[in-house]
């Protein structure tokens, strides 16, 4: 196991350490202590590496991620797991706003709740909010899965392309042409998958589905403001 | 960007650290935003004097025997406590009135920072840790502050554009963000005989809440007010005599956190403003809510809680 302390280490070191492992590495995993609300922790790695990140961790942790498993014992700041490709992202605490930001791929689970905008522009990356999540999440939404065991904030998948959505509690408000819609076999089959892959205990026919009315795919004068 | 950093103690027994807490926690955030930077302390008051903390560009001339000056022409004693660009002058509080007028005949280029029976700003051009080594902030007393440093969008780099601003007795507001409709707000305050020094956004802001205040609104209601009425983006930090609050606007780009333990609440842009803080990995933290007010009274012994 490898170690890096951040009041003590320097945080550039600490990336370029884990940058630097390729998939055939035996150092697989790593320690981060002390990172004290720090930026860019563990961010860019391409490695099938484990991270444990011992404390609250600020902006962009974990960002760009592929392979890697970026494990934060605590809570995390803006744009956690922003634009991963692949690899899975957990927070054991809350996650501030715009987590998983257009995320292509990979499994992020904030076990907490996680601010507005969560999976703004996702593309294809996975997300399991064990809390609520706040407004504006999953807007423009474009391909990927955003589950919610908690309640949504407004405007829940305001202009949404084909993401798909479920929420367990209450949808303060649905954003522009995004719509309920029916739970059919194959979702509740993706839901338990991911509610396993997340471990949730939440069961999938709790929850309810959205995504996209696909009115806003052409234009309409009606839509002109 | 912009960094806010707020220190609440609701232990007694830390007040002689507020200063050092309060300074680390606003060098912290130097890196959000490197233009000015200025702190709000709520120190303890002398009954029957109020304080008038002002600046000069030339102190040595405009503060040489200022007390006797002063204190002739408002005919009442007046003390004054120099620091760098700043000093504080205790006067009766019955002289108050008087006071400004008489300082802008007595001295011209002197510029009132706060007043108020607690509170002293002291704010300038530059890095945090150089404003607050000038002022010796570190070494401050006090039951609250506020800090910040400034990216300067809608105004000027100068030592009147810096935050915090106060524009009513005891009251002090910092920002981070931008309002787009401070200049129709001006117009409107202005109206109303509201006093606006400069032409940065955030006085208007603080202004505003202190004309709420003044038609006999809280400061929650105030806050709420401006939900409606201040267009743009914000969080914001306010003090006033006894009380400590926390408001975001609705959409809430800005970030903000707030931690809260027996001892104290405090608020950063950042969770790295709070890391230094003793107890805070025990601490309740968490993003405060957009468009919800939340607000802290020493007056108040109930738990810290959010103004209805």
């Amino acid at each position: 196991m490898q170690s890096f302390n951040l009041q003590t280490q320097d945080l550039r070191d600490l990336n370029a350490a884990l940058q630097a492992q390729a998939e055939e590495t035996n150092q697989t995993v790593w320690e981060v202590e002390n990172p004290r609300g720090s930026h860019a922790v563990a961010v860019g790695l391409n490695a099938p590496i484990e991270v444990n990140v011992r404390g609250p961790v600020g902006y962009y942790c974990g960002g760009m991620n592929q392979q890697a498993t970026v494990h934060i014992h605590d809570s995390a700041g803006p744009g956690v797991a922003e634009n991963m490709m692949s690899g899975t992202v957990v927070v054991e605490g809350d996650a501030s706003q715009y987590a998983g930001a257009t995320g292509h791929g990979g499994l992020l689970v904030i076990k907490g709740n996680a601010s507005s905008r969560c999976g703004i522009s996702m593309k294809g990356i996975e997300i399991v909010v064990h809390g609520n999540v706040g407004h504006m999440s999953a807007f423009m939404g474009q391909k990927g899965t955003l589950v919610v065991c908690g309640d949504a904030g407004d405007a829940l998948g305001d202009s949404l392309y084909e993401a798909r959505l479920f929420v367990r509690g209450s949808v303060k408000s649905l954003g522009a042409d995004c719509v309920e819609k029916e739970m059919r076999p194959e979702h509740l089959a993706l839901l338990t998958d991911l509610l396993a892959a997340a471990k949730s205990d939440a069961k999938p026919d709790e929850f309810r589905r959205y995504g996209s009315a696909r009115e806003l795919y052409n234009f309409h004068p009606d839509n002109a403001y | 960007m912009c960094g806010i950093v707020g220190l609440f103690l609701k232990e007694p027994g830390l007040q002689p650290e507020l200063g050092a807490l309060l300074s680390k926690m606003l060098v912290t955030m130097s890196d959000r935003g490197p233009d000015s930077a200025g702190i709000a302390i709520y120190g303890n008051g002398t009954a029957g004097l109020i304080k008038l903390t002002v600046q000069s560009d030339t102190p040595a001339q405009d503060f040489d025997g200022l007390d006797v000056a002063l204190g002739t022409a408002l005919g009442g004693d007046v003390t004054v406590a120099h620091r760098d660009t700043h000093a504080v002058l205790s006067l009766p509080s019955s002289k108050a009135p008087d006071a400004r007028a008489a300082l802008a005949q007595l001295r011209p280029g002197v510029r009132v920072m706060s007043t108020g029976d607690s509170i002293e700003i002291y704010k300038e051009v530059g890095l945090p840790a150089k404003v607050v080594a000038r002022f010796g902030i570190d070494q401050m007393v006090g039951t609250h502050g506020i800090g910040h440093t400034r990216m300067a969008t809608e105004s000027a780099v100068t030592t009147l554009g810096a935050h915090p601003f106060n524009t009513g007795s005891d009251q002090c507001l910092v920002h981070n963000g931008s309002l787009s409709n401070h200049n129709a707000l001006r117009r409107r305050l202005a109206h109303a005989d509201v006093h606006v020094e400069t032409e940065n956004d955030t006085e208007v802001g603080a202004a505003y809440l202190t004309w709420k205040m003044r038609e006999g609104a809280t400061l929650g209601k105030a806050l709420e007010a401006g939900i409606t009425d201040l267009d743009g983006f914000y969080t914001f930090a306010v003090g006033t005599k006894d009380g400590f609050g926390v408001l975001r606007d609705p959409i809430a780009c800005k970030p903000a956190v707030l931690a809260e333990t027996p001892e104290y609440v405090a608020f950063g842009s950042e969770y790295r403003a709070l890391a230094d803080l003793p107890g805070i990995e025990s601490a309740k933290v968490w993003e405060p809510e957009p468009a919800q007010v939340y607000f802290w009274n020493h007056g108040a012994p109930t738990p810290a809680g959010k103004a209805a």
